[in-house]
Parts: C-alpha cells; sequence; structure tokens
C-alpha cells in the first residue's frame, strides 16, 4: 500500500520539477516553487522523514518564494 | 558561445551522465532492503545519550562538527547577501518615503493579530523540543523569523521597521553562533574532545535529556532566526523602500 | 519499483541543469538550481527507506528499536536545505546586483568581462 504512495508521489515530484523549470517567467515560478516544496514536503512524509518534511515545509513554501518574488520586484523596478 | 552550441554540449554531457548515472543506480541495494549499516550504529548510540530523536542526535551530538560547518556556511551566506545588497552612495540619497500603506484588508489584519503569537510559540515549541519530537533549531529558526514577518503580512512596512530593529537581530545571529562555540571548547575543556557531550543526559523522553544537544539547538535556533530576518530586512529594503516607489 | 526513486532523482538532477542552460533570466537559473537540489534531497531519502520501517523518533509509542528508516541521511538533507535556501538567496542578491549595474539580466547579453 505504502508502495502505490510512493509511486504517486515520485510521479508527482517529477512532474512538479519538470513544470517548475518549464516555466519561463520568473514571478510565476515563484508560484510553481511553493507548489512544488509542498509536494516534496509530501514526499518526505511518505518515506517517514519528518524532520525533513517539516524543514522543506517551513523553507521551501515561505522563505525561497518570497524572496524570489522580492529580486524580480527589485529588478524590474530597477531598470524601469 | 551561442545557444545551439550550448544545447548540443549540454545533450552530450547530459547524455553522459545519464549513462553513469544508471550504471550506478542499477548497482546500488535495490530500494526498501534492509541493509543500513549506519542505521545500525547510529540509533543505539543516540539511545545510550538518551536522546529520543535520533536525528537530533545526530546533527547536534555524534556529528555535531559537520553541523558546526553547515551554520558557519548559513552566517556566510548572510554576510555575503548583506554586503550585496547595501546601498550604494546615489540609492541612499533617493531614499524616498516609502508611502502609506494600501489598506490591508480586515480578514488579513485579523488573521495576522490570531496567528501571529501562534506561530512565535510554536516557533520555540519546535525549537525547545527538538530532541524528543521531530523538529529542532534549523526548522523552529525558520518558523520563529516568518512569524515575524507577519507583522509586514497583516500590517504595513513601517509597522514591521518598528518591530524589528536590523541591528538587535545581527547582534543576536552572533551570540548564536558564538554559543555554538564556546560550548564546543567546554566540551574540549571537560572531556578532552571538541563538542563532546558534557551537559548530563540522564533520562529518556524527558524534557531535560539529551545534554548538549538541547543546548546546541537553542544557540542553533536563535542564529538560524535571526539570521533569516536580517537576509529578508535586505531584499525588503531592496525591494521596497529603495524601488522609488510609493507603495508598502 | 526498486530502482525507479534513483531514476526520479537523477532526472531533477538533468532537468534542473537543463533549465539553467536554457534560461534566458538569471532568476529562472537560479529556481532551476533549486529544483536540481532537491533531487539530491530525493537520493538521499530513498537510500535510507525500508520498507515496513517507521520514522527514526521514539516516544511513548515507540520503543527504541532498529526497525527504523535510516537516520544518517536525514540528518544530512535536513541541514542542507536550510542551508542551500540560504544559499539560493546569496545567488538572488547577486543576480539584483547584476541587474543594477548592467541594466539586464539575461545570460545570453551578460558576455562581457568588464575588468
Amino acid at each position: 500500500m505504502n508502495d502505490i504512495v510512493l509511486i504517486i508521489a515520485l510521479t508527482l515530484v517529477a512532474v512538479g520539477g519538470t513544470t517548475v523549470v518549464m516555466t519561463n517567467a520568473p514571478e510565476r515560478q515563484a508560484v510553481t516553487l511553493g507548489l512544488y516544496g509542498v509536494l516534496l514536503t509530501l514526499l518526505f512524509f511518505a518515506l517517514k522523514a519528518p524532520d525533513v518534511a517539516l524543514s522543506q515545509l517551513a523553507v521551501g513554501t515561505a522563505f525561497v518564494p518570497l524572496m524570489v518574488m522580492l529580486a524580480i520586484r527589485r529588478i524590474r523596478g530597477g531598470r524601469s | 558561445m551561442n545557444r545551439n552550441a550550448r544545447y548540443l554540449l549540454f545533450f552530450a554531457g547530459g547524455a553522459l551522465v545519464a549513462v553513469l548515472f544508471a550504471w550506478a543506480a542499477l548497482g546500488m541495494p535495490s530500494f526498501g532492503s534492509t541493509f543500513h549499516p549506519y542505521r545500525d550504529l547510529a540509533v543505539p548510540a543516540a539511545v545510550a545519550h538518551g536522546t529520543a530523536n535520533v536525528v537530533s542526535a545526530i546533527n547536534f551530538d555524534q556529528r555535531a562538527f559537520d553541523t558546526l560547518g553547515e551554520e558557519t556556511i548559513f552566517f556566510g551566506s548572510v554576510i555575503g547577501a548583506a554586503a550585496l545588497l547595501r546601498p550604494s552612495k546615489e540609492e541612499r540619497e533617493q531614499t524616498s518615503g516609502h508611502g502609506h500603506a494600501k489598506q490591508v484588508m480586515a480578514s488579513t489584519r485579523f488573521a495576522g493579530y490570531v496567528l501571529l503569537p501562534l506561530t512565535l510559540v510554536v516557533g520555540f515549541d519546535v525549537v525547545a523540543h527538538g530532541h524528543l519530537t521531530p523538529g529542532g533549531g534549523f526548522q523552529g529558526g525558520v518558523v520563529l523569523a516568518t512569524g515575524v514577518h507577519l507583522v509586514y503580512v497583516a500590517g504595513s512596512y513601517d509597522a514591521l521597521e518598528r518591530v524589528r530593529s536590523v541591528h538587535v537581530y545581527e547582534y543576536a545571529e552572533v551570540v548564536g553562533a558564538l554559543g555554538y562555540l564556546g560550548l564546543g571548547f567546554a566540551g574540549l575543556a571537560i572531556a578532552g574532545s571538541y563538542l563532546a557531550n558534557v551537559i548530563p543526559y540522564s533520562g529518556f523522553g524527558q524534557l531535560v535529556s539529551a545534554g548538549n544537544v538541547e543546548v546546541l539547538n537553542f544557540a542553533v535556533g536563535i542564529e538560524v532566526s535571526a539570521g533569516v530576518v536580517v537576509m529578508l530586512a535586505h531584499f525588503l529594503e531592496q525591494a521596497i523602500v529603495l524601488r522609488g516607489g510609493a507603495e508598502a | 519499483m526498486s530502482y525507479y526513486p534513483y531514476f526520479v532523482a537523477g532526472w531533477l538532477l538533468l532537468v534542473g541543469a537543463f533549465g539553467i542552460v536554457r534560461s534566458r533570466n538569471l532568476v529562472h537559473a537560479v529556481v532551476s538550481l533549486s529544483v536540481s537540489q532537491s533531487g539530491t534531497y530525493v537520493l538521499l531519502l530513498t537510500i535510507g527507506y525500508q520498507r515496513h520501517a517507521t520514522a527514526p523518533v521514539f516516544g511513548s509509542t515507540s520503543k527504541p528499536n532498529l526497525k527504523v528508516v535510516d537516520p544518517v541521511v536525514q540528518a544530512l538533507t535536513l541541514t542542507d536545505i536550510v542551508v542551500s535556501a540560504t544559499v539560493t538567496a546569496l545567488l538572488l542578491a547577486l543576480a539584483i546586483q547584476i541587474g543594477k549595474r548592467h541594466g539586464t539580466v539575461d545570460p545570453d547579453q551578460l558576455s562581457a568581462l568588464e575588468g
């Protein structure tokens, strides 16, 4: 049973990673990256790693997308 | 090199990497096997030192020196980002007021009021119980730092600036890093090896157990939360204050 | 199923590298690097997994036993996630500086190394 969950989680992560890379606009990538972080958290839970899942959730859904958006805003604002 | 040459080079290199990786992966123990020699050694060692969360024991007790290296990388990155993002002379002169806050929705503000103390308490809990339940200094530190920024989400940038003075957090980060180093030297003085577990670690599953792991968790929690706040402060300053726009 | 997780990890690594190669914006390249790094996390954790084993945390309901997944790789991955996010922040700060100095963050137009 857990095998099925793992296969689904791994496939979702592979598809999610491809989607993040194939999104061209960086501001959309911030959103996709946040979603990819949640998919990774689910995979880490399925792999019986709660510490790692907590770490990925805290970092990948709040910290990194926020910084990507701030960087994009600064780069755009500085140029206009 | 133009794009086509770059693609060609990548596909050649990528194909080689894929072949080597597949060859190596097929030679590894199959997924889900029972052959884990490190686990057979690490779990009894963690239990012998009274730590219920084996992952925390590995991070702060058995391989505490590696965690010292990791937090030094963290410290260095915060310094590097602060140095890169410091305002240049022209930017400092054009720091116009960042205007008044756009109206925040009442529901957002209410959610901020409710969630801010809750997040801070949960962050402290995650740091303090790192040796008993999943958690620890790194995770709890990030939760604390993003909790502080709920003031910005539910309020305005001015409110955040009043609540968080960056100097305090810079000093706090240094205190955390020095605390980790200092405890290591205490281990050297008492037990003869750097970062040895010298605080008494009797009891298993109690709040006061696991010796060094608790105190190092606190040191790392202070350092990571202060570091994340400082880093976000520099990014926010660049994106909001120095942009020259009128939004907050 | 015996080797599928390792191939997913390899795929993430290569897809991230492909994103860096084809990107037209430095911020996009940094995010693709992040995807590549997550491939290594998946590889580490799937190496340490054991079927029908539990998480390596003991409490009142699970006494210390050896039927847990490997905690060493989890310890490696856990600190790596937080530290890599900070290094990503450093790279974004670098991209901001490049944008300020050269007016563009398109890698194809940033070819000259000015002395």
